[in-house]
């Protein structure tokens, strides 16, 4: 008589119900207990007088410590975030102006070749207009911000603070090494959902795309920056000192970045509950310092990272473009504001926002161009570079104030990631089902959240 | 030590070889030193870069061993580097199926020598499926540099795996690696390495299941890899749950089977 083999599967299954899913880590643990008895009499730890494995000791140590880890991860991505958007600013108004000059030239190309006007105003101001201000705000912070952080990753230095971090995103079932794909996050959503890949079990490694949007990419940084100078600061403090000014605005910062790490932990931990599969084994890796290698820094963060993105967030601006076009060629911009405008105002925010965002769905670089476009009603995104200009606009046609300043805050920290990334999340999971959820859930996550802040929070507040 | 192959010689970009004599595999966790090791063997210049995306695979190279005048042809293939063999991850499962389906004459396992403990773990997890093993203890300097004394003899006695300190991008102790694993290999040295001791209430259950495997599967009687198998099967390992209800494991491993 044969045994049958599916009974054996069911005995097994059953036991491994009732450990929990952890023959592996139980083993782990005790293979582990085990070598260490086996090599306490064979390997022998010493003093060394060596200076640099002293020095790399006492590194590592401050690294790797609490405080350490963090002072230094701040004060990196402070600094780094500092002179990315700085830096890009001046790329960025270059870029532009070459972009010009390039579209006078296909414009005379084109009138030359007698085409149609139409046609001309569909290639340029559509096809050829998206695509020139999508690569115009956000090559610029990508190519600044990538070398920065891949300098600091072939160091050997984030490695190190993720370790530190393996304790918080353990407890809610995710990876230590999820804090560098955020961090990665904070330069681009879309490298960070790529970066993902150093997340080598799968529940863990999808927790780190489907949250990866709760960090604020340079595209949005702007935005915030603005709005925490222009509308919270003035909320707060009557003064003019500056100083004041900009401790409260970095706060209104941090505080923007905290919110983003809550919602990440928060739903971290709603999805490895959700997900059934084996947590994995794994071993947070730290990597011998090193001396960064540039060539290999300038290959990996400008083609692996920067160029991966852009090509794609180019192929995503050309119907956005082109939407854009058609929608100023058919003026359907006031029409589409006030349908939008009932739902915008259930939470705080305005039919013009939520246009800016649909309009901004490529790049969250073009969220405040395409604000002042719909609020001035321009036919093109308008750069302005003065901040003063900027609250004008708001707050004479968008009828802004401080509350609706936090509304947007909110919104651009917790919506839907950008197409960009949405792309990449495809393309990472192969799987419509879960782009479908990376996209729909921060929306919804974010319309509650407001619906919530605004109506019960906001509107008591006079 | 290094009197022992005095007249040994790696012969590298081998260009001319009639046939393959032994095939050798390196394994171990990322970052030890394996491509580097391959790649002096080779003279291959294999850079595997850590920064994920790339394709996982193993990459094969060839070299010849000269004692005096008898040469040997080997064949050497660079696994992925992993931390357990639990064939979690796409790097995992390549290197387990090698190590469970494929076919080689000996396995160098590299341990980094500044984190012993940690590449320990592999080790155990690899003697579970074969006892061909030789243990190439490398980045001895920076062990030495950080303080770091390990007790090799008393290493080998208590693994019962022969072990050669090398140190992978000078070549020292290269040849001598490679001449003992001949010596293994040809059956000179015996290795039976150290086995996992199980936790006592997890050895029951194993015993338990073993037990109605070998009814349903009679042929696995004297396989030496049962107990490795009944593991894989309690942890859900889909590839060896499938091949057993197949009645296909390679219970001798000149069979050779599906690779996936």
């Amino acid at each position: 008589m044969q045994k049958d083999f599916e009974e054996i599967i069911k005995k097994v299954d059953n036991y491994r119900i009732k450990y929990n899913n952890t023959f592996r880590d139980k083993i782990i643990e005790d293979m582990h207990n085990q070598i260490s008895d086996i090599l306490t009499d064979i390997v022998d730890y010493q003093e060394t007088n060596d200076l640099i494995s002293k020095l790399e000791k006492y590194v590592d140590l401050f690294l790797t410590s609490k405080i350490g880890g963090i002072i230094l991860l701040i004060s990196f991505l402070s600094i780094a975030l500092w002179i990315t958007l700085t830096g890009a600013g001046y790329i960025s108004s270059f870029l532009s102006l070459i972009f010009e000059r390039i579209e006078v030239f296909l414009r005379n190309i084109l009138a030359v070749l007698k085409v149609h006007d139409l046609l001309i105003s569909f290639l340029i101001d559509g096809v050829y207009k998206g695509v020139a201000i999508v690569v115009a705000v956000m090559l610029p912070p990508m190519a600044i911000f990538f070398p920065l952080f891949t300098f600091l990753e072939d160091l050997g230095l984030l490695p190190r603070i993720a370790l530190n971090m393996d304790k918080i995103f353990k407890s809610v079932g995710a990876h230590g090494n999820q804090a560098l794909t955020m961090i990665v996050g904070f330069g681009c959503n879309a490298a960070g959902v790529v970066s993902t890949r150093i997340i080598k079990s799968p529940k863990e490694r999808l927790i780190a795309i489907l949250t990866n949007n709760f960090m604020p990419c340079n595209g949005r940084w702007p935005l915030l920056i603005m709005i925490s100078i222009l509308f919270l600061v003035p909320a707060i403090t009557n003064s003019s000192n500056p100083l004041l000014g900009s401790i409260i605005a970095s706060l209104a910062l941090v505080s923007s970045v905290i919110i983003g790490l809550g919602f990440t932990l928060v739903v971290s931990l709603g999805l490895s509950k959700a997900l059934k599969s084996y947590s994995s084994f794994y071993i947070l890796e730290i990597p011998p310092f090193r001396k960064p290698n540039l060539l290999r820094i300038i290959y990996t963060s400008i083609i692996d990272r920067t160029l991966f993105v852009l090509s794609r967030a180019v192929y995503m601006a050309i119907p956005a473009g082109i939407f854009v076009w058609i929608i100023n060629q058919l003026n359907l911009s006031q029409t589409l504001i006030a349908f939008f405008d009932p739902f915008g105002k259930l939470f705080g925010l305005d039919g013009t926002i939520i246009l800016a965002y649909i309009i901004a769905l490529p790049a969250n670089e073009i969220v405040i161009p395409a604000l002042m476009m719909l609020y001035t009603g321009s036919k093109n995104f308008m750069e302005i570079e003065e901040l003063q200009s900027i609250y004008q606009i708001l707050t004479v046609y968008g009828n802004w104030d401080w509350k609706t300043g936090v509304c947007v805050m909110l919104f651009s920290i917790l919506h839907n990631p950008c197409s960009t990334t949405i792309l990449t999340i495809y393309r990472e999971t192969n799987s419509l089902k879960w782009t479908v959820i990376a996209t729909i859930m921060p929306l919804i996550i974010a319309f509650s959240t407001l619906f919530l802040v605004h109506n019960l929070v906001l509107k008591n507040i006079h | 030590m290094k009197k022992e192959c005095e007249n040994c010689q790696i012969l590298r970009n081998l260009k001319n070889y009639n046939k393959v004599d032994y095939t050798i595999a390196l394994v171990g966790n990322p970052n030890v030193g394996k491509s580097t090791l391959f790649n002096y063997y080779t003279g291959m210049s294999v850079r595997v870069g850590n920064w994920p995306g790339k394709t996982v695979s193993k990459i094969e190279g060839f070299f010849q061993l000269k004692i005096q005048d008898k040469k040997y042809v080997f064949k050497i293939i660079d696994l992925p580097g992993v931390y357990s063999i639990f064939s979690f991850t796409p790097e995992e499962e390549v290197t387990r199926n090698f190590l469970f389906l494929g076919s080689y004459d000996l396995v160098i396992i590299i341990l980094d020598a500044t984190n012993l403990e940690k590449n320990m773990i592999l080790a155990f997890q690899i003697f579970e499926i074969t006892n061909k093993v030789i243990f190439a203890l490398n980045l001895i300097d920076e062990a030495k540099r950080k303080g770091i004394k390990i007790d090799i003899d008393k290493f080998q006695d208590r693994f019962k795996v022969p072990t050669i300190p090398i140190i992978a991008s000078t070549g020292y102790n290269a040849d001598l690696l490679i001449y003992k694993s001949l010596e293994i290999i040809q059956g000179k040295i015996k290795v039976d390495p150290l086995k996992y001791k199980l936790p006592p209430e997890l050895e029951n259950i194993i015993n338990e299941i073993k037990k109605e495997i070998l009814e349903y599967y009679p042929e696995l009687e004297n396989y030496p890899h049962l107990k490795w198998i009944t593991l894989r099967v309690l942890e859900g390992d889909k590839l060896v749950i499938e091949m057993l209800r197949k009645k296909v494991i390679p219970i001798n491993k000149t069979t050779k089977l599906l690779t996936t």
